[in-house]
Formats: structure tokens, C-alpha cells, sequence
């Protein structure tokens, strides 16, 4: 914790995710093997490695996109088993952001971000258009809440995503390599309104390959390679003295360029 | 003409060169931009003078409206005898529908466009109390063509001509899109039980042809029900035209269903929709809007396949045509009627495409990416 900007967002230590021992299997395919993790509320995590190594797989576990076979996870107090009462209740909670937006487009910004707080969790109308025009304005692009996400840039699309996902309010937010579909001057606005949310304190794991991204804002750097995870550091101790040989390698490639 | 110079960065928004519109530009690029579309120009305005005024004075200009027999046709003019179905005209509208009653039809149509209106239409005033309404109308409509209940009941075996087409026509449309939506959804199920049971219906019905369907409904189904049961012959060409046609609704519809990128339920799914809600509001009014070409060319089929029910028997307005022919008075008289009949089919017809061409343009957001 070197960083002021790090100082500054407090990590409690009520834990708001816990995987234990978890494996997946796509088929025959060992995807993930023996995943431990923990993640505490307001803990800021990013997840980088080689295309591949599971890292898409892992968090789409979390909130049960994808299906785990063994092992447990438990999000937010509720343990993940098939029972559908439990995953809604853990989608709830949890956001998520794609690498492709995945945008409704047949219905307008405003929509987008109003549809899940009305119909999930039962809010009128008029509350829900007056929460998603407050997350709109913080991810400054309240003036294009009636155009149709095809009418948007690409940068402006995964802001209305991030946005969309704010209105459920979640404890925790996913980001599953946010910018990797962005043309670089937008990569910025993306990674800006993500750098403001973790200031405010939310709890986030990301996908991502944007390492000064990673050195600002998170709290531990986990790095992932044939479905195992390899090492997990804080940020300063993951760049400047990686233990594991496969680490290294991967860091020198990463930032060769 | 020298170019104006600006300096970079300050060139101003200017209008579009002049001669690259107008009536005589179109002209030249679209009908002689070449000698061989020159030619074809030409050969088609020939064409066009040797049939357009043939057909017009044969069906205006020289045809008699008004006369008792087709001798007293000919006598009048030498083009078509429309005499003969004003004449029939009643007939071809109400089959052997009671004379005294032919009200109750004409009532039912109107109130039928009363309640398309806000389904079609999505600025109609008052639009949410006008589709209880439209809920209501299959009773209704039921009630007025049936009776019962204080009106003069009427056999169905003296429903026909057009009214006998629009009743298995509409009936058919109304009934197979949910049908249809819903066996598209049960062939994507993971309860396996529900996926086979679905898939089995849809390649059996598809695989058969409609007018075996209709054999089974006028004869076989006596055999499978119990004895002495009487089954309305109509209703039975309603079930057996509704499920064909909600088997290839099914198909066109799991086109679009498939069409719709995984992203799109994952997202639906991740902010907390359940199942039901992410078909309702994000995968299948997408799936729909891709679909509506293809669910539109099923109904057009449908409703001309309606014209089939004449093979066992109903009296629709082909059959009409058919008998009014065999009148000694009329005999000959043939191109009047197919004519006739065929303008009718092509009015409803071409009146669907049109509409699904409009939805398409209105439910259309911006671009693809
Ligand atoms: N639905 C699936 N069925 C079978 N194999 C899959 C499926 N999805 C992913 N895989 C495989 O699982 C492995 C991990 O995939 P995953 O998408 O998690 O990788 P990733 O680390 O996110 O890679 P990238 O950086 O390219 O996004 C890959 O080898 C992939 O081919
Ligand atoms: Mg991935």
C-alpha cells in the first residue's frame, strides 16, 4: 500500500467472495483447477494472463454464466449450488461488464438501464429513470439516454454497459476485458469511469491487460496460466519482483510493446 | 471553375455538386446508361403498348357491368362480363350464409378492424383499453358468426366464399404465432422431454402435406374420437391449418432465435432476468423483428393454402367460382372469375407484405454493428 491513491479506498475485512477448491470442466477439458480465492468488500482485483488460461471461465463462474463442478463458491453469503432462487439472488448483486458491451439494441440507453431495476428489483418507473439519468451523468453521457446503442461509439456503449450495470446497485462489479474491443482514445473514458468507481469504494475483479490500469487501482494483481492461478501480489510487489518464471515471461511480453 | 482554397481545418460544410439529381439525371442512369439498357428500355416500353391497353379496354373500357346473362354480355360489349359477378357477388362474399343474418358478418368484419387496429397500429388513441377489446373480439366474433345466446344460431356448413377464407385465414394467423413461438422455445429447451416432444410435432407436421392434414380432419378423426361425438367440420380445418402453419412459424422463428448473438441473453441473465423476462423483453422481440419476412411469407402461404379446403368440400371462393360456372346461363365465363378470385387473394396479400415491410422499417435502431 505505497500509492496514496491506494490509501485512500478502504478494504473492510468482511469477506464478499470466497472460492474454495473449485474445478471446471468444459466437456473433457480441465478449464479451471483448484481455484482459491478471496475477495474482500471494496478490494480492487485484476486478473491478467495469456489468452486462454481460463481468466473469462473464472469470473463468469462467479456469477454462474458458466457452471463449476467441484468446489464451492460463495458470493456475498450465498453459496452458488443449482437451485435458481440462489443464482438470481447472486445476480443481483453482482454486475457485469463484457468485453462487447452486449447492449440491448432494440431498446434506447434509458431502457437499457431501467428495464433490470424494474422488472428484478421492482422499482416504479419514474425512480428507476431517475437512477439510471444520476449513473448516466457519472458516466457522462446523459445526453444520449433516448438514442439506441447503435447510434453510439464504441466507448460511449461500454459506458452506458457500466452504467446499466449500476443501476442494479451491486455489491460487486465484474469486468471482463472492458476495453480490449476499443480503439485506443477511447480506451481512456472507459478506464477513467472505472478508476472514479473504484475510489468510491466498490468491490471489482477485472479482466484486463491495461497494467497502468492495474497499478493504480488495484490492491492485488492475480496472474493466470493453463486454468490455475500462478501468483497473486499487490501491484508493486506483482511488476517489480515476480516470482514465478511463467509470470516473467508473460510481464515481458506484455510490456515489451 | 477554380476551387476555392481554405485554410486546414476551417473548410465549410458545402452542398452536393448540381446534375447528380434531378428527373432527366435518373433517367439517364437508370434507362440508357448503356446501349444494351437502351435496348431493354425500349423492348419493355414496346411490350408494355401491346399489353396495357389490350388488358385495360378488356377489363374497363369494353366490359359490361350490368346484364342478365352472358348472351346479353356479349350483345352489350366485347370485353370482360363483371355482370356475372356482380351478380354472384353475394355469394362469393357469404357462401349460403342466411340471407336474413348476412349482417352479422358484415358487423363481425368491421368490429375485426376495430380491434387489428391498436395490434397494427401502435400510435392508435386509447390503445391499452382498445386491446382488451381485441382480446375480447375472438368471443365476439365467435358469438356474431355462430349465434347462440338471442342470435339465430347458424350452421357452419353454410359458411363460405370470401367470409370462409378470412375466418380459417385469421383463425389460422391468430393462432399459430403463439403456437408456433412456443414450440421454437421448446426446441431450444433444456429439459429434453420438451425439446423431442417439440421437435417430433414440428418434423412431422412439416413433413406431411396439408391437404393429408385436411383428409385426417374431414374423415380420420371420426375413427379416433368417441362414437357419436359430432366435431364441427370448420373447427377441425381450423386446428389442422393452425398447427401446419405454427410448425413452419416454429422454424422461422428458431432462425431468429439463433440469429441472436449468446451476448445478448448472458447480459439479460447477469443483470438478474429471469428466464421468462429475458424471452420476454430482450431475446424475442429481437428474434421476432428478424424473423418478420419470413413469419409474413408463412401467413400469405397460409391464407392462399386456405383455397385447399375446397377438396373436401367447403365452399370457399375458388369452390363458389367453380359452381357459379356450372350455371347454364353463365357457362364460359371462367377468366371473369379466377380473375376475380385472384384479385382478392392479391389485395389481402400484398396489403400483409406492405405491412411487414412498414414494421420492419419502424423497428429498425440505428446500425448493426
Ligand atoms: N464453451 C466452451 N466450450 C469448450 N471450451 C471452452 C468454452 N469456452 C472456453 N473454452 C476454452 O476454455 C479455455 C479458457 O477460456 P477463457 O475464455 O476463459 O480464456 P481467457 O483467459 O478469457 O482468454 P482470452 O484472453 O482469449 O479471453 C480456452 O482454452 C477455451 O478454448
Ligand atoms: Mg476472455
Amino acid at each position: 500500500m505505497s500509492d496514496t491513491a491506494q490509501s485512500s479506498m478502504t478494504i473492510s475485512d468482511d469477506v464478499m467472495i470466497t472460492i474454495n477448491e473449485m474445478h471446471k470442466w468444459y466437456g473433457d477439458f480441465h478449464v479451471l483447477k483448484n481455484i482459491n480465492l478471496s475477495v474482500n468488500h471494496g478490494e480492487r482485483i485484476v486478473i491478467c494472463g495469456p489468452s486462454g488460461s481460463g481468466k473469462s471461465t473464472l469470473i463468469r463462474c462467479i456469477n454462474r454464466l458458466e457452471e463449476h463442478q467441484r468446489g464451492d463458491i460463495i458470493v456475498d453469503g450465498t453459496t452458488l449450488t443449482n437451485d435458481l432462487k440462489n443464482i438470481e439472488q447472486i445476480r443481483r448483486e453482482v454486475g457485469m461488464v463484457f468485453q462487447h458491451f452486449n447492449l440491448f439494441p432494440h431498446l434506447t440507453v434509458m431502457e437499457n438501464c431501467t428495464l433490470a431495476p424494474i422488472w428484478v428489483r421492482k422499482m416504479p418507473k419514474a425512480e428507476a429513470e431517475a437512477v439510471a439519468m444520476k449513473y448516466l451523468e457519472r458516466v457522462k453521457i446523459p445526453d444520449q439516454a433516448f438514442k439506441y446503442p447503435g447510434q453510439l461509439s464504441g466507448g460511449q456503449q461500454q459506458r452506458v454497459a457500466i452504467a446499466r450495470s449500476l443501476c442494479m446497485n451491486p455489491k460487486i462489479m465484474l469486468f471482463d476485458e472492458p476495453t480490449s474491443a476499443l480503439d485506443p482514445e477511447m480506451i481512456k473514458e472507459v478506464l477513467d469511469v472505472m478508476i472514479e468507481l473504484a475510489h468510491e469504494g466498490m468491490t471489482m475483479i477485472c479482466v484486463t491487460h491495461e497494467m497502468g490500469f492495474a497499478k493504480t487501482v488495484a490492491n492485488r494483481v492475480i496472474f493466470m496460466d493453463g486454468g490455475e492461478i500462478i501468483e497473486q501480489n499487490p501491484p508493486s510487489e506483482f511488476f517489480e519482483n515476480p516470482q514465478n518464471e511463467r509470470t516473467k515471461l508473460f510481464l515481458s511480453q506484455i510490456l515489451a510493446h | 471553375m477554380s476551387e476555392q482554397q481554405y485554410a486546414p481545418g476551417t473548410h465549410p460544410d458545402l452542398k452536393p455538386p448540381i446534375g447528380q439529381s434531378g428527373l432527366l439525371f435518373w433517367f439517364r442512369k437508370n434507362l440508357f446508361s448503356s446501349p444494351f439498357n437502351t435496348l431493354l428500355t425500349l423492348t419493355t416500353l414496346y411490350v408494355l403498348y401491346l399489353v396495357i391497353p389490350a388488358a385495360t379496354n378488356w377489363a374497363f373500357f369494353d366490359a359490361v357491368f350490368v346484364a342478365d346473362s352472358r348472351e346479353h354480355c356479349r350483345e352489350l360489349g366485347q370485353g370482360a362480363c363483371w355482370a356475372f359477378i356482380d351478380n354472384r357477388i353475394e355469394q362469393f362474399t357469404y357462401g349460403f350464409y342466411p340471407v336474413d343474418e348476412r349482417w352479422r358478418v358484415v358487423l363481425c368484419f368491421a368490429l375485426f378492424v376495430l380491434a387489428m387496429l391498436p395490434i397494427l397500429w401502435d400510435k392508435t388513441p386509447a390503445r391499452r383499453q382498445m386491446l382488451w377489446f381485441s382480446l375480447a373480439f375472438p368471443f365476439i366474433g365467435y358469438w356474431l358468426l355462430v349465434g347462440g345466446y338471442g342470435l339465430e344460431p347458424v350452421e357452419t356448413t353454410r359458411f363460405g366464399g370470401f367470409m370462409l377464407t378470412m375466418v380459417i385465414g385469421i383463425t389460422g394467423i391468430a393462432c399459430s404465432m403463439p403456437i408456433g413461438i412456443a414450440l421454437a422455445l421448446g426446441r431450444q429447451s433444456d429439459m429434453p422431454i420438451i425439446r423431442w416432444l417439440s421437435t417430433c410435432f414440428i418434423e412431422f407436421i412439416r413433413g406431411v402435406p396439408l391437404i393429408t392434414l385436411l383428409f385426417v380432419a374431414s374423415t380420420m378423426l371420426n375413427y379416433f374420437l368417441p362414437p357419436g361425438t359430432t366435431f364441427d367440420l370448420i373447427l377441425r380445418v381450423l386446428i389442422m391449418v393452425t398447427l401446419f402453419s405454427s410448425a413452419y412459424i416454429a422454424e422461422v422463428v428458431r432462425g431468429g432465435l439463433q440469429a441472436i448473438p449468446k451476448g445478448q441473453g448472458e447480459a439479460a441473465d447477469a443483470l438478474g432476468l429471469n428466464y421468462g423476462k429475458s424471452m420476454r423483453f430482450i431475446i424475442l422481440p429481437q428474434a421476432l423483428k428478424i424473423s418478420i419476412p419470413g413469419i409474413v411469407n408463412t401467413f400469405i402461404g397460409l391464407f392462399k393454402d386456405t383455397t385447399l379446403v375446397v377438396i373436401i368440400g367447403l365452399l370457399d371462393p375458388l369452390g363458389i367460382g367453380r359452381a357459379s360456372l356450372s350455371d347454364i346461363k353463365w357457362a364460359g365465363l371462367a377468366a371473369e372469375v379466377y380473375i376475380f378470385v385472384a384479385f382478392f387473394f392479391f389485395i389481402c396479400c400484398f396489403g400483409m407484405s406492405r405491412y411487414s415491410i412498414y414494421l420492419e422499417n419502424k423497428l429498425h435502431t440505428g446500425h448493426k454493428r
